[in-house]
């Protein structure tokens, strides 16, 4: 943990630094004093300090999963994005592959203070948290035999599918302004289904297959 | 069913790196998209864990804060774990957790910026619509198999039922997970399913 912050603050420190010197090369206006107040309209992150430590309040608030908390404070507490700019940022992080909350925070990190940034936001939300479920998993293995640990642990297991299958319904709601008709949509998310759940079909041929058709279709609607 | 014993060597490690790796660039939708195929292989092709473990490791990382890719450190975890010593173990966890991140993250990194400025054109729109459907149903379907880990045939109606209901609790109301984990914790403490 403090290897990390200190790895934040050196970071940040490079970054300002660099920071400071694109203002110089850009504009002859000297940098603005430090009693100058804040942006009103759009705060920003102070540091990469700041994003490390947001990131990590964030995460550790998240439990089983963190996008609603992210939500929460990027854009009604922190107010670093706007509700608009927020979707927008979301819909290409979850497009893009790897962990959907880890690319928002790779993004927002970038957007402000570069390569450091989007490292000290995504080392805040991966760091903490991952000493906790390391903890909890030594915890669990001392009690593992117990049959109302058993019990509980099938029951949140339960839960968690629950939690998976509404996040994915919760997202089925967009395919009624997809381009392609929602007929389609509905088609290809069921044979998808089929084949991944049922058939155990690996993961890259159904993505290549259907997905590819998907991309083809959806080009051919798009006007250029 | 009891833990596996195993001894790793350089090219298991290697293998575990390597299929980590592989998924990174495929979680379209987030690393729990590609629990069923982590299952395929850790679980049934290679047996380096127990279903149990598997499922354990799920559910630990989903009821403990943070993002859920924390699930694949767990993974790794365990897999050390069954090699016999705490050292293995937090290999497993680096190993596991820089193969499922760095490409991803490397990708993302290169590829927001470029998507950002380019949203209007045509190629970038089509694969955002196009894909939509597919990470739907890649959701579903982890969301079936974990289900059916935990409870195989007529006998676990109760878990099914949970699971059920806690899809159509969190999908049409905004109460906070944590009451719903809560609940299926004390459910099942109290041996009820």
């Amino acid at each position: 943990m403090a290897n990390l912050y200190q790895f934040a603050n050196t970071m940040s420190c490079r970054a300002r630094a660099r920071r400071n010197s694109d203002n110089d090369g850009m504009s002859p206006s000297p940098l603005p004093s430090p009693s100058a107040p804040p942006s009103a309209a759009h705060p920003v992150p102070a540091s990469c300090t700041d994003l490390f430590i947001s990131f990590t309040l964030i995460a550790l608030q998240g439990f089983g999963g963190v996008l609603a908390v992210i939500q929460r404070e990027m854009v009604e507490r922190k107010r670093w994005l706007s509700n608009e700019e927020f979707i927008e940022e979301w819909s290409v992080a979850q497009i893009l592959p790897g962990p959907n909350v880890c690319n928002l925070a790779l993004m927002i990190g970038q957007r402000h203070f570069g390569l450091a940034g989007a490292m000290s936001a995504l080392a805040g939300l991966l760091a903490a948290p991952l000493v906790v479920v390391l903890a909890l998993a030594l915890v669990y293995a001392r009690f593992a035999d117990v049959p109302q640990v058993q019990g509980a642990l099938r029951g949140m297991a339960a839960v968690a599918a629950g939690l998976v299958a509404a996040t994915g319904l919760k997202m089925s709601a967009a395919l009624g302004k997809n381009v392609l008709p929602l007929v389609v949509c509905v088609l290809i998310a069921a044979v998808a289904f089929v084949l991944l759940a049922w058939v155990r079909v690996p993961l890259a041929a159904v993505v290549l297959g259907l997905g590819g058709l998907g991309c083809v279709l959806a080009w051919r609607r798009l006007t250029p | 069913m009891s833990a596996p014993q195993l001894v790793f060597t350089w090219t298991d490690w290697v293998s575990l790196f390597t299929h980590f790796l592989g998924l990174s660039l495929m979680s379209l939708g987030g690393a729990i998209s590609t629990t069923s195929e982590m299952q395929r292989y850790l679980v049934e092709r290679q047996g380096w864990l127990t279903p149990a473990q598997f499922g354990d490791s799920v559910a630990l990382a989903q009821s403990s804060p943070g993002p859920n890719v924390l699930f694949v450190a767990l993974l790794g975890w365990n897999v050390g774990l069954n090699n016999g010593s705490t050292m293995a173990a937090l290999c497993g966890v680096v190993i596991a957790m820089i193969g499922i991140m760095l490409p991803s993250t490397v990708f993302t990194y290169q590829v927001a910026q470029w998507a950002h400025r380019n949203r209007g054109r045509r190629a970038v729109r089509a694969f955002k619509q196009g894909m939509a459907p597919l990470v739907i149903a890649m959701l579903l379907s982890t969301a079936w198999l974990l289900a059916s880990g935990g409870a195989s045939g007529p006998d676990h109606w109760p878990l099914w039922l949970l699971s059920a209901a806690s899809c159509i609790i969190i999908w049409r109301t905004r109460l906070h997970l944590l009451w719903m984990l809560a609940a299926g914790a004390a459910l099942g403490a109290l041996g009820l399913l």
